[in-house]
Parts: C-alpha cells; structure tokens; sequence
C-alpha cells in the first residue's frame, strides 16, 4: 500500500495510488453511466401508465386466485405424469448422448484437439440455447407432444452434463492410468478401467443434479405445445381461469421440492 | 537383455532429463538405481516402456527395438515389462481382484474385460499371485480399503499377471514406514529371483538400495555416474551422486525418503494414451 | 461381518483358486436386483407407452428440420435486421439492469438468510423469498409479472431480478455460513461496531466468489432474456418466437447464433474477471 508525503512532510497512508485511484473513479463513472442508459432504453420501452397500475393489477390478480380450484387438480394427474416423463427420458438420453461428448472434450482423454473444439462446440451451443428454445424449435419440426419435449430436455442436457463431466474428467488421478496404459492396455480398456471408476461418482451425482433441473424446466415446456403440465397452464391463462392456475402452482412447487429433496438425498448418498 | 544406448531426452521446455545413457541389463539381475531428485531415475524407467517419450537413443529388449514401436506393437511390448509404482497407482474404486486382473488387459480383448470374463487361466493366476503377496483374504476389497503396504503388494501381483521378462519399479517403499519398506523389497527380490526377472528399481533410500540389490547405478543430472556392486559404494561416490554431505553416521537414521516430484508433463494421460493407441 | 457374508466370500475365494471370478455385484441382494431391473423396465414401458407420436407429422416436419439446419449454413441476418437489434438490445439492456438490481437486492436477503448472523424471524422471511424465486420457472414468473405491469422490457428485468435474487442469496448465505469466524472475533475485538464488522471482516472473504458468481449470474441472466420475450416480457425471445412460427429458419438461425456467440463472449470475459479478482 502506498505511502505519500504530505506538504508537511508527514507522511499520509492512503488505499490506493493516485493512478488506481482514478482508474477506480473512471470504471465506476463507466458502470453507473452504462447502467442508467440501459434503464433509459428500458423505460422508453414501457407503459408507465401500465405500471402504476400494478398493485391493483397485483392484487385483483390474487383474488382471482385464491381460493384454489382444488377439484381441477383431478385433471393434472395425465398431464403431471407426462412432465416426469418428459423430465426423466430426455435426461437419460441427454445423458447418453453427453456421455461420449465429455469424453471426446476432455484434455486428457480427446483423440486430437480438433474433435476437442468440435465437441466443445457442440456443448457451448447446447448450453447456450435454453430448453425452451429448444422445444420451440421441435415443435415446428416435430409437431406438439411430449416427443418434442423429450428431445429438447435432452438436447439442452447435453451440454450442461457435458461440461461438468469433461471438467471432472480432466480432474482425474492420472497416475492410474499410467499404471493401466503400462500394462499394454487399449484406449478403450485404459478408459474403462482407468478414467471410468474415477468419474463414476461425479457422473451420477451430475445426471441426478440435471434430472432435478429438468423437472423444473419440463413443467414449462408446454407453453410452447411441447406437452406436460404446461399446457395446461397455457389453457388457463389463456381463458383466464386463475383460480386454475394457482392450482397449477401450487402442484408445481410441490413437485418441484419432492424432486429437490430426491436430487439432495442421492446426491449426498454418492458423496 | 535389455540394452539403453544413446538416451537421451529433453523436455519441451528444455530442460535435459537425460542425455546419453549406455546401459545394459542382464536377464536375473537386479538393478537399483539412486541418485537425488530431478536426476532423471522415474524418466528412465518410464523411456523404457514409454510411457515418456525418449528424444533420441535406442532401447532394446532382446531383440525387439521399443523406441519404433506404436499401436499394437508397443501394447505387446508393454505387456511383457510389468510397472511397479510410487504411489501404488491402483484404481481406487476397483476391488483388489479387478486391479491385479487389470495386468491382463494386454492380453484380452475390450469387450471380455469390459464384461469382467477373464479366462480361468488368469484367474487362477491371479488368485495365486495374490495368495503369493499374503492377500487371498482381500479379493473383494475395495483398493482404497487397503493400507499402504497391502496396496503395494496389490500393485506387485498386477505387474506379476503381465507375466513380464522385465520389471520396472518406481520408488517402490517411497510412501510407506521403514518395516514395510523392508518387506516389500524382499518381496521384490524373492519374486524377481523365483522367476529370473531383470529389474530396474528406482530408489531413494541408499541403504535399502546396498541390501536388496545386485547392482547399483547411481545417476545425477540425467548422467550416469557410478555404475558397480553394492559394496563399491563409497562416501566419495555417494557425494559425486548426491553432492558434499557427512555420509559417514552410521547411528543417524537414513533420511526421510522424501518423494520426487513428478512433473505434469511426463504424466499427461494424453500422452501415455496417444501411445497406447492402435492405429 | 455376519456368518453368511463370510462364507459367501470364502466361497468366492475358493472359485477364483479355480479360475471362477465375476464381479461383485453392485447390490449385494438377488432379489432386490431384479426387483429394481423390473421396474426400470416397467416403467420405461409405460413411459414409452404414453409418448404419442404421429409419425405423419414428424415425417412432415422432418423436410423442415433439415432445412433449419441447412439455414445455419446461410443465416440471414439482414431481412428482420431492425427486429433483430431492438431485440437484442433489449435483452442486453434487461440481462445488465436485472443482474444489477438482483444483486443489490440478493445481498440483504442472503444475509438475512445467514443462520448465523440473522435473528430466526429474518432468517426465515428470506429463506422463504429464496425458495419462492427458486422453485418457479422465470418464465412463469414473467407471466405474472407481464400481467402486473403490462407487455414490454420492463416485467422482464422484474422477472430476471427477481430470479437472480433467488439464486445469489442462497449462494451467498451458505458463503456467509461458511466463512471464517475467526476473523469476524478478531474485528469485533477491536470494538468495531455492526456495520464496521461487515466491512472488515465479512465483505473481504465472500467478495470475490461474489463477483464471480454476479458474473455467472449475468451470463445466465442473458440466456433466461432470450426466452422470456415468449411471454410478453420484452427481448430477443420475441423476435426468434415470431420467425420460428413463420418458419423463417434462416432468421431464426442467425439469432441463435448470435445467443450462442454472447454467452461465449460472456464465459470468456467472466473467466478473466473473475482471474482478475482473485
């Protein structure tokens, strides 16, 4: 820390040099200046006139909801059951399909760094498009249903189980499979015996993390026709039908904890 | 039977690791090469099986040339130079049959060791290896369940399944308390003498080297600088080895052994692998 | 080890003196292993059975699907070029102000829901506002926040700010949980009063994880905008709905491209501040 000379000669302790100091002032002038412009572009672009009116909006919209229409929830069982399946199937294919990407994508275990770009590649794109892109997308091609939804929970999965796993695979001990590629092993057998007991544990701690993630997004994939429950939350904001909607939530959050508290447990098994 | 001439290698960063090593290894013998950290031993033994890469040199065992070898050829040279290692290097989540198992891997295809079906005549073997090391009880064990000593008489039995002509050990008792450190390098020699193995043993301790083996070469700055019977080794010659040090109190206990630094370069599994690769 | 477990393994031993070895199984018990096989099954049968596929539209659509991934060879970035900016822009202008704005606010909360520096009440106001903002979709919750303050921009930065509180606060509460207690005793030794005490002693050790975190937050805060301009709630997201329901693939293409190139420009500048600030 610097210490300058005062006109009286004492010397004065201060933070940061001069220099520091004002490149400190300058990158907080930017930040605060960048800030305030985005708020202008974004109050340019509202209704204000919308926006004093929220709390009312705000609270009649919780009369509406309340009290439940808990006899609609005999409705959901069908759709619910599609959400898991959604949930569940699309993440044992994205894990399927990650598995052999966080191999190719890991320094240590990739045949040559041009298939490593290639599969990182494949895994920045999968990560970057959120689910419901993805389901938007399928349901063009695909048509609506839980098909669509399934392979749009895989497809974001991908990328997210494949990051981790590369990056727990280039965690790895290596001096194991050292030992195992000594013994005249192949690459296969060196993976299957070296670098696979060594992942296991992170693989399924990551695939039970996604599968928790993924029920939580697969109850929304249906506001873009890709089945589950989210269809019906699209039918009932669309007639209005508030009092079915907070029925929606609240079945939402229950599934919702149950399947966190699943993900901790297991997860906390493995470690 | 195995025959080093010209050795040399250099790391990319430039650092000269070793640089012209002549040495030939009878079959039977029992090598122990000493020398300080950084002078190159664990470079050596991991030129001969390359798992390291030597820059130039050749390196024969018997009449194969290991240093133009790749894809299959090499996989079959390695199968026949078993590994011993510093820290054990046993897969931890493997139970103890599947880690001595693992010395077959050369032998067997992927999918008969993917599936576990060794054939009974490697299981057997490897039962009796393991009865040999005083572990027949522990089969079903997890390898990190084990305690150092076990884990290393583990590591033994599978460089043993390769059934090898030549063993490399790589600071073989670095990890482990003095009593163990004993036991495990009778073990060593009684196995290497049982089936007239050439060996090449890295090793720090001085002591443990004069007792347990045939022939010592002592190494410094990838150089070799004495090479002779265990009995020639002098004060004198231990400080052109290791540098100027009182090496003459007998009632001090030998030093610590302290572990060699690996550097990350020798040990990228990209490397190792890229090796081990059929084309 | 009981009786029976032991003769199982001398027996084990006695196979593999004979050459007789398989692997141990990973669930000791034979019963319980098809037990669990058999529900797999079963229930990938009855998943399976409730996927309905009208294999005439997906035949229909799968001409489509290739032309979308043909367009990616050509994306066309021109035709809806103004769309594309006032969308992007809004995005970026949501993803900043929400990261923000949810910061700012995440740090009261995720001390509140500190159990060791927050009196109980406090503790559980903030945990419940964390677990509310976790459990929902932003999508979801840009819905309600769409009908509350009408279409446009501004539901969305409420929406993402209210998301990003949700997830900062827990992060950062189980960093404050964690934090060396030793050096908060030390400052309070020194007399220093609550707010010096923070200053001194608490911002010191979570800042960098902060940033860190601020920075990943940012980065999804951008990939959470492209979609909730489905609902209304301003961005990018609108725009790509619109040419994917037009069937505009190459649009469609070029905004996804786009998405894709930010989020890496983010990871990559995020891991250099984040290098920066430790």
């Amino acid at each position: 820390m610097p210490v300058l000379t005062s006109q009286q000669g004492m010397p004065v302790w201060r933070r940061r040099t001069t220099r520091a100091q004002w490149l400190q002032f300058s990158a907080w002038l930017l930040g605060v200046s960048l800030f305030l412009f985005c708020w202008k572009v974004i109050s340019d672009n509202t209704m204000w006139v919308f926006v004093e009116d929220a709390g009312r909006q705000g609270s009649d919209l919780l009369s509406r909801m309340i009290p439940p229409k808990w006899e609609y929830a005999n409705v959901l069982w069908k759709p619910m059951w599609d959400t898991l399946n959604i949930a569940t199937l699309g993440t044992a294919l994205g894990i399927i399909m990650a598995f052999p990407v966080a191999f190719l994508a890991a320094r240590n275990t990739t045949p040559h760094p041009l298939v490593r770009s290639l599969a990182l590649m494949v895994i920045v794109s999968s990560r970057s498009i959120n689910s419901l892109i993805w389901a938007m997308l399928l349901v063009t091609i695909l048509g609506p249903g839980v098909l669509a939804g399934i392979i749009a929970i895989a497809l974001r999965s991908i990328g997210f189980v494949g990051k981790l796993l590369y990056e727990a695979i280039e965690e790895i001990h290596p001096t194991p499979v050292e030992a195992i590629s000594a013994t005249g092993a192949s690459r296969l057998q060196i993976m299957n015996y070296g670098v696979l007991p060594q992942v296991m544990p992170a693989f399924a701690g990551i695939s039970v993390y996604r599968w928790d993630i993924n029920i939580r997004e697969s109850t929304v994939l249906g506001l873009v026709g890709a089945g589950g429950i989210g269809l019906q939350l699209n039918a009932s904001i669309n007639m209005l039908a508030w009092n079915q909607v907070s029925v929606i939530f609240v079945m939402i959050f229950a599934t919702v904890l149950v399947s966190e508290w699943i993900s901790a447990r297991v997860r906390h098994a493995i470690i | 039977m195995l025959t080093l001439s010209g050795v040399t290698k250099r790391y990319p960063t430039g650092d000269r690791a070793l640089t012209d090593i002549e040495l030939t290894l009878p079959k039977g013998q029992v090598m122990a090469l000493i020398g300080p950290s950084g002078a190159g031993k664990s470079t050596l033994i991991r030129c001969v099986n390359r798992l390291v890469e030597p820059t130039s040199g050749s390196i024969r065992l018997d009449d194969t040339e290991l240093t133009r070898l790749s894809g299959s050829g090499l996989r079959k040279a390695r199968r026949s130079m078993g590994m011993i290692f510093q820290e054990y290097a046993l897969v931890d989540r493997l139970t103890v049959m599947e880690n001595v198992l693992s010395g077959r891997l050369g032998y067997v295809g992927f999918w008969r060791s993917f599936l576990r079906r060794y054939p009974e005549d490697a299981v057997a073997e490897a039962f009796r290896l393991l009865e040999r090391v005083g572990l027949p009880h522990a089969i079903d064990k997890r390898a990190d369940a084990l305690s150092g000593g076990q884990r290393q008489r583990v590591g033994i039995a599978r460089a043993l399944l390769q059934s090898p002509k030549l063993l490399l050990v790589d600071e073989p008792t670095a990890s482990l308390d003095p009593k163990t450190s004993r036991q495990i390098m009778r073990l060593i020699r009684e196995l290497c003498a049982e089936r007239e193995l050439a060996t090449i043993i890295n090793i720090h301790d001085v002591a443990l080297a004069q007792q347990f083996a045939d022939r010592i070469v002592g190494l410094r700055a990838g150089q070799i600088v004495f090479d002779g019977r265990p009995d020639e080794l002098t004060s004198d010659i231990l400080t052109t080895i290791y540098g100027e040090e009182d090496w003459d109190t007998s009632p001090e206990p030998a030093d610590e052994p302290e572990r060699e630094p690996v550097s990350y370069e020798r040990r990228d599994i990209a490397g190792a692998m890229a090796t081990g690769v059929a084309p | 080890m009981s009786e029976q477990a032991q003769a199982y393994f001398e027996a084990r031993q006695q196979a593999a003196r004979q050459g007789q070895w398989r692997r141990l199984p990973l669930i000791h018990s034979q019963w319980l292993r098809w037990a669990i096989a058999l529900g797999v099954v079963t229930y990938l049968v009855l998943a399976l059975a409730s996927v309905e596929v009208n294999w005439a539209r997906v035949a229909e659509g799968a001409s489509r699907g290739l032309r979308f991934i043909g367009a990616f060879a050509q994306p066309d970035f021109m035709s809806r070029g103004n769309d594309i900016i006032n969308g992007l822009v809004e995005s970026l202008t949501m993803t900043l102000t929400s990261t923000v704005i949810g910061v700012m606010l995440a740090i009261p909360v995720g001390l509140g829901a500190a159990r060791n520096i927050a009196p109980l009440p406090v503790y559980f106001v903030c945990r419940s506002i964390i677990a509310v903002s976790r459990t929902f979709q932003e999508i979801i919750i840009a819905i309600l926040f769409v009908v509350m303050f009408g279409f446009g921009p501004l539901a969305g930065m409420i929406t993402l700010a209210f998301a990003t509180i949700g997830f900062m606060a827990k992060l950062l509460a189980e960093d404050v949980e964690d934090l060396d207690w030793r050096q908060v005793e030390a400052v309070r030794a020194t007399g220093a009063s609550w707010w010096q005490t923070m200053n001194h002693a608490i911002q010191p050790q979570v800042m960098p994880r902060l940033i860190g975190l601020s920075m990943y937050r940012l980065d999804i805060n951008f990939r959470e905008s492209s979609v909730i301009g489905i609902v209304g709630a301003g961005g990018i997201g609108a725009t790509l709905n619109t040419s994917l329901s037009r069937y505009e693939y190459d649009t469609s293409a070029a905004i996804l491209l786009i998405i894709i190139a930010i989020v890496l420009l983010c990871e990559y500048s995020s891991s250099h501040v984040r290098r920066w600030t430790q």
